[in-house]
């Protein structure tokens, strides 16, 4: 849709103070300056998180200063800390009940693999497991500064999203499901160990 | 032109009516052309903290910390009574003293009975099921 519009016109036409755009730009420059993230941490990363929403780091600056309590309101889940395989199930129950389009930010080792915690009997090696990540952040824990930067790059992945077409946003997809299985606790692990709908891990090439 | 001194309330009516009927139809439409809703068991849950609710919403709960604060009002009633008494022991005339101690054995006799109908003891065991 944005392609229809020539860059030099739109260009020309905002010198003279007439100012064009589309839905899909209107409607991706409305969504990316006001991510709500749910109001949601785990461990010492949520203080960091905090003190990224908090007056010197200012998280308010992006949109996304209105932390929410409830998953209903919320479109960013910021998985901050270290996921135990008891708050798995919880967390996931927290995703599938973000409405639609609902953006994951794994923020620190623990949330991405484990972390220092890998080795541990009852740690979830990354929440990428079970739900869908956009952003990782690495870092034990990432300073706010690195949070602002996975933010900034969220709203920019937002900012791309097409709003039609065949690569368009996955949330528009009526294919695409909005909830994923939660995994239940266990006698030994989470069953399922993962979901293979979403994890696929690295593949490693020996050459 | 000569108007109805109400036509001004009509408009306001009328845009009462479409000015928040047009978000919603805008919604409908947005939804409609662009984003199809994805209902499911957990997105339509009633209960959203993470956890699954268990068991009805209509439970009972005991009521039985009303005697302990039926109780405690009442002593605390006797203590403000009790504090000049305390002062003015010294000067009191028999009839005064008698009464008090009268007040106070009234309180004790309540006492009494409320700790023989069980009423100090917490979760009763008649109450338990």
């Amino acid at each position: 849709m944005s392609e229809s519009i020539d860059e030099g016109l739109k260009n020309e036409l905002q010198k003279q103070g007439i100012w064009v755009t589309s839905t899909q730009e209107l409607y991706n420059w409305g969504r990316r300056n006001s991510i709500w993230p749910l109001q949601f941490g785990l461990a010492c990363c949520a203080i960091e998180m905090i003190a990224t929403a908090a007056s010197r780091y200012d998280l308010a600056r992006f949109g996304g200063e209105v932390f929410r309590p409830s998953p209903r309101q919320a479109d960013l889940m910021i998985v901050a800390g270290t996921v135990t395989k008891k708050m798995a199930p919880q967390i996931v129950r927290l995703y599938n009940q973000m409405p639609d389009p609902k953006y994951v930010i794994s923020m620190g080792a623990c949330a991405i693999s484990g972390g220092p915690f890998k080795q541990g009997y009852n740690v979830l090696k990354g929440i990428d497991r079970y739900i869908p990540v956009d952003v990782y952040i690495p870092g034990c824990p990432p300073r706010p500064e690195a949070l602002l930067h996975a933010f900034m790059e969220l709203q920019r992945k937002i900012d791309g999203q097409k709003l039609t077409g065949e690569n368009k946003a996955e949330h528009l997809n009526r294919a695409q499901p909005s909830e994923f299985p939660v995994p239940a606790f266990g006698a030994h692990d989470l069953e399922p160990p993962a979901n293979p709908e979403v994890f696929r891990p690295p593949q490693i090439e020996r050459v | 032109m000569t108007q109805n001194p109400y036509f001004f309330i009509v408009i306001f009516v009328g845009v009462a009516v479409v000015f928040p009927l047009m978000p919603l139809a805008l919604a409908w439409l947005w939804r409609h052309f662009f984003q199809p809703p994805k209902p499911g068991a957990q997105k339509n849950a009633t209960y959203e903290c993470g956890v699954e609710s268990m068991g009805e919403a209509h439970v009972q709960f005991q009521s039985q910390y009303y005697l302990y604060c039926i109780i405690f009002l009442i002593f605390d009633v006797e203590a403000v009574f009790l504090v000049p008494f305390a002062v003015a022991f010294t000067g009191l005339p028999v009839g005064a003293f008698i009464a008090i101690l009268i007040f106070l054995l009234l309180l004790i006799e309540g006492l009494v009975w409320a700790w023989s109908k069980g009423c100090l003891s917490w979760a009763r065991e008649k109450n338990v099921e």
